[in-house]
């Protein structure tokens, strides 16, 4: 999926994280600041990348701002960011790409 | 018949689907039932946002055989099917209709949902349905609403909304609500599905709240709704059957199985006269007492 | 080397300190050793005077020099003035290598961070660091090491003579011109001065630093003139609203009211909970919620408790109030109900020596039934750590911690199995503070595990059926399964702190975090 403008999804609460995509410069750019980015830290890249790679998004400037969240719910931000950011928000492809 | 129909439904605890501090794990406060909110509790603008959440929520999560009701938008919005989508594909286990007037409101959701399970793949029949009954309408088609889809498995009185309706305001008192309950309720058992009440606002009475729950569970309601999880072990005290209740419906059960095998239909126990009419009763006492830990046996 | 508890200590780390591993917990009950005592300049003169107009006066009456340790109690708490206004005038007097030997430091203190950078302080000696001091040590910015001992350690420390004090600082509420201090009164009134008795048995030169001067004499004492060189009087000692909080408000958090259940339900359904039983508790709210409940089921089976003991709060002076505990044992006022409630002739002040040292002839922890504590991280061996966070970072105190956990007959521990996304219970605590072997059961919102050491406590809660039982390892498990198993955090080499045990061996070191990239 193509970044057609800024979309951010998320809070700042504990548990919680807000992300935020931008249109890319050729590839995907990922800052990620985390309270818990020595623990988890690669895991939360992980998680990150491969729901951008399961939204077929590789040209973003994508920003994390991490409290803590679950795998889950950093997910949820990913996509919600995504698809803000194209407009969507009815008949997604539950179970398809995202999950 | 789907087996969660007649499930032990004395808690249901609401849930804003757009706080992942809340949904993350709810059942250490071991409700009966989760209400995950994609309604009033979400602001209009992270509607989308909500169902994201939910959905990993109820695909990755795992709850831990605590029930997974979602509550939708009203069908007087354009959210409700995307809703159904959402909650059917992540596998809930029911969905909750605000706002429910008539039979086919009920029968519009049942379609929707007959129609994701289909599209996801999820067993047919497997998500249940309840209505929250929320106006002085909805409240006089109790009936036809309870009698409306085998999926449904229960109503729910929403107080606030109701009271509206009705041009008063919830006093504390539980006045302005009798009727609503008493109506649904029997409603509720001559259809043969559950029955649920409104919801405590006021975590600052915590005996108020207790003497709500007093009330109706008296008057025969399954469970409560639950805003706070600090109200659960008060519901779920009040819903444990007693010691002597559980003693008294051991011997009926016991007196029964007996007394009819020998061709006696009607005897005394500890004093009264006991039939077989007191034999559902008595086994539902001691399911309960079961499933509220307090009953080892195995009648 | 590795220790008691399987940590590695370096022998280079040894060599530098002089000390022994951890060994186990009674490893030096009995042994013989000399108290040391100061050196005093006698007061014959009826026309000494004792006060000094300024802490600059004090410092040069009391020789202060490069490379000295001075010495602070922490009874103000985050409203504390005196460690600053003295490390203040001492960084303008420019003198360098200062050891800071305070019972404990906290965000109050974020300003001395410039003093660690400067070189002005190099080592460091507290309970533990809160706030920004903890981040610069972890960063690597302190030049000697950071020692973390618990309160009574501390004493021990001090009486064996390993900690020498040259100037102990002691913020008195109140005091006359002669020296005689007191923890209540005044304008910062803190109620008792516990940790600061050590200081004035042990200190060379001891300056009392008052915002309240009162006639002579200010008695009963709680700290003797016969053991205060100098009397300074500042404008203000302390932020009295930052000392002591308003007895904190009952919890209305589920997950702490249910902790706090099945803490109590430990305790009485545990064979120590009898008439006359002793009982420590904390601040936090599960703790103060469990000193709740836990009354109501005192009232119904008449069960008096014989005395608490520790830093109090306000349902602990509750319990004293109604008769329902004989005596309480004060080190350290929580709240400002704690504060007034001293003037109970039931409510005592004892020193911190009296209290948790372990090289005197027995302590009040030794006579514990019961303490309830919390902790940051407990692993799969029961090690709690209190000191250091999931991050890698110094973060907080031992305060009384071993030294509860170790003189209780039942140690029980008090942690949400999550904080965020991070696993209290897991496989290795960052840094060892209590040793597993001083901890009974370990409470957390997903169930109760009992050290298997104690099979006659698991016994007695698997009678009861009171409680949700499961193994720690099961605990750490269920953790793991919600949030992944964390990385482990990344160190530089080199030691910037030791985690001192109370008996004086190495517990534990605490290294430089890496910067992470």
């Amino acid at each position: 999926m193509e970044i057609k403008k800024p979309a951010v999804a998320g809070t700042l609460e504990s548990s919680d994280c807000m992300v935020t995509v931008e249109p890319g410069q050729g590839q995907v750019d990922l800052d990620l600041d985390s309270a818990v980015i020595r623990q988890y830290g690669k895991q939360i890249r992980k998680v990150i990348r491969e729901t951008l790679d399961r939204l077929d998004v590789s040209n973003a400037k994508v920003t994390v701002v991490d409290k803590g969240a679950l795998d889950c719910t950093i997910k949820a931000r990913v996509e919600c960011a995504v698809y803000r950011s194209n407009d969507i928000k009815d008949n997604l492809p539950w179970g398809g790409v995202i999950k | 018949m789907n087996p969660n129909m007649k499930r032990l439904r004395r808690s249901m605890m609401f849930l804003n689907c757009q706080k992942p501090g809340l949904i993350k794990d709810p059942y250490v406060y071991a409700p009966d039932s989760i209400m995950l909110d994609l309604e009033d509790a979400v602001a209009e603008k992270e509607k989308d946002a909500a169902r994201y959440s939910l959905y990993h929520a109820l695909q990755e999560i795992d709850y831990r055989g605590v029930e997974r009701v979602v509550r939708i938008n009203g069908l007087d919005t354009d959210l409700w099917i995307e809703d159904i989508r959402c909650s059917v594909a992540g596998g809930c286990d029911s969905i909750r209709i605000p706002k429910t007037e008539t039979a086919a409101d009920v029968k519009k959701v049942e379609a929707a949902v007959a129609a994701a399970e289909k599209e996801f793949g999820v067993e047919e029949g497997r998500t249940l349905i309840m209505a929250a009954l929320e106006s002085a309408r909805g409240v006089m088609n109790a009936f036809e609403i309870c009698q409306s889809s085998p999926r449904l498995f229960g109503i729910a009185l929403s107080g606030g909304d109701y009271t509206k309706d009705l041009q008063t305001t919830i006093s504390g008192t539980g006045v302005e609500l009798m009727g609503a309950r008493q109506h649904m309720i029997i409603a509720a058992r001559a259809a043969g599905v559950q029955c649920f009440d409104t919801v405590y606002t006021n975590l600052n009475d915590m005996e108020g709240f207790r003497k709500d729950v007093e009330t109706i569970h008296t008057m025969g309601f399954d469970g409560k709704s639950i805003i706070n999880p600090r109200q659960i072990p008060i519901v779920h005290e009040i819903y444990t059957p007693k010691p002597k209740d559980i003693i008294f419906a051991e011997k009926v059960v016991h007196e029964i199985d007996t007394k009819k095998a020998q061709g006696i239909g009607v005897f005394t126990v500890d004093g009264k006269m006991i039939d077989i009419a007191f034999y559902d009763g008595a086994k539902r006492t001691l399911a309960l007492a079961k499933a509220s830990g307090v009953y080892k046996g195995d009648l | 080397m590795r220790n008691a508890v399987g940590r590695e200590i370096p022998d280079e780390i040894l060599k530098a300190t002089g000390k022994e591993p951890f060994q186990g917990n009674n490893y030096k009950n009995g042994v013989p050793f000399r108290r040391q005592g100061p050196i005093i300049r006698p007061v014959m003169d009826n026309q000494h005077s004792k006060l000094v107009k300024d802490i600059h006066e004090a410092l040069v009456k009391c020789r202060a020099h490069s490379g000295m340790t001075i010495s602070f109690h922490h009874h103000f708490r985050e409203g504390d003035l005196i460690v600053n206004m003295v490390m203040e005038e001492i960084h303008k007097m420019g003198l360098k290598n200062i050891t800071l030997a305070a019972t404990s430091l906290g965000k109050a203190h974020d300003p001395l961070v410039p003093m660690i950078e400067d070189g002005t302080i190099t080592r460091i000696e507290a309970s533990g660091v809160r706030g920004k001091i903890g981040q610069a040590i972890s960063d690597g910015k302190l030049k000697g090491l950071a020692i973390m001992r618990s309160h009574g350690g501390r004493v021990r420390s001090l009486v064996t003579g390993e900690t020498k004090v040259d100037i102990a600082f002691i913020g008195a509420p109140t005091s006359d011109d002669y020296g005689n201090l007191r923890g209540i009164g005044g304008k910062t009134n803190c109620g008792v001065l516990s940790y600061s008795h050590v200081d004035g048995d042990c200190a060379e030169y001891v300056v009392a630093i008052t915002d309240c001067l009162v006639p002579f004499p200010n008695f009963p004492a709680h700290i003797s003139m016969t053991k205060v060189d100098y009397v300074c009087v500042v404008d203000a000692i302390g932020i009295p609203e930052k000392i002591a909080t308003g007895a904190a408000k009952p919890t209305t958090d589920q997950r702490k009211l249910m902790m706090a259940e099945y803490c109590t339900q430990v305790v009485v359904n545990t064979p120590y909970f009898k008439d006359g039983f002793s009982y420590q508790t904390g601040v936090g709210g599960a703790s103060i919620a469990s000193t709740i409940s836990l009354t109501k089921i005192m009232e119904e089976r008449g069960i008096k408790m014989g005395f608490g003991v520790g830093g109090l709060t306000k349902p602990m002076c509750d319990l004293l109030d109604r008769g329902m505990v004989r005596v309480l044992m004060d080190t350290q006022a929580f709240d400002l109900d704690a504060v007034s409630n001293v003037i109970n002739p039931a409510h005592h002040r004892i020193t911190a020596g009296a209290y948790a040292n372990p090289f005197n002839k027995g302590a009040f922890v030794n006579k514990l039934d019961y303490v309830i504590l919390a902790s940051l991280e407990v692993d799969v061996h029961f090690n709690c750590n209190v000191v250091v966070g999931s991050d890698g970072v110094i973060t907080g105190a031992q305060g009384g911690h071993p030294d509860t956990a170790q003189g209780a007959k039942c140690t029980i521990v008090i942690c949400p199995l999550l904080q965020g996304r991070i696993p209290a219970i897991c496989s290795e605590v960052t840094t060892v503070t209590t040793p597993g072997e001083s901890v009974d059961i370990v409470v957390t919102d997903y169930g109760v595990a009992v050290n298997p050491n104690r099979h006659d406590l698991l016994e007695c809660l698997r009678k009861a059926d009171c409680v949700p039982l499961k193994t720690i390892e099961e605990l750490r498990d269920i953790a793991y399964s919600i949030v992944g198993e964390p990385e482990p955090v990344q160190f530089e080499d080199r030691i910037v702190g030791i985690i001192e045990a109370r008996d004086g061996t190495i517990m534990d070191v605490v290294r430089q975090v890496k910067k992470y990239d």
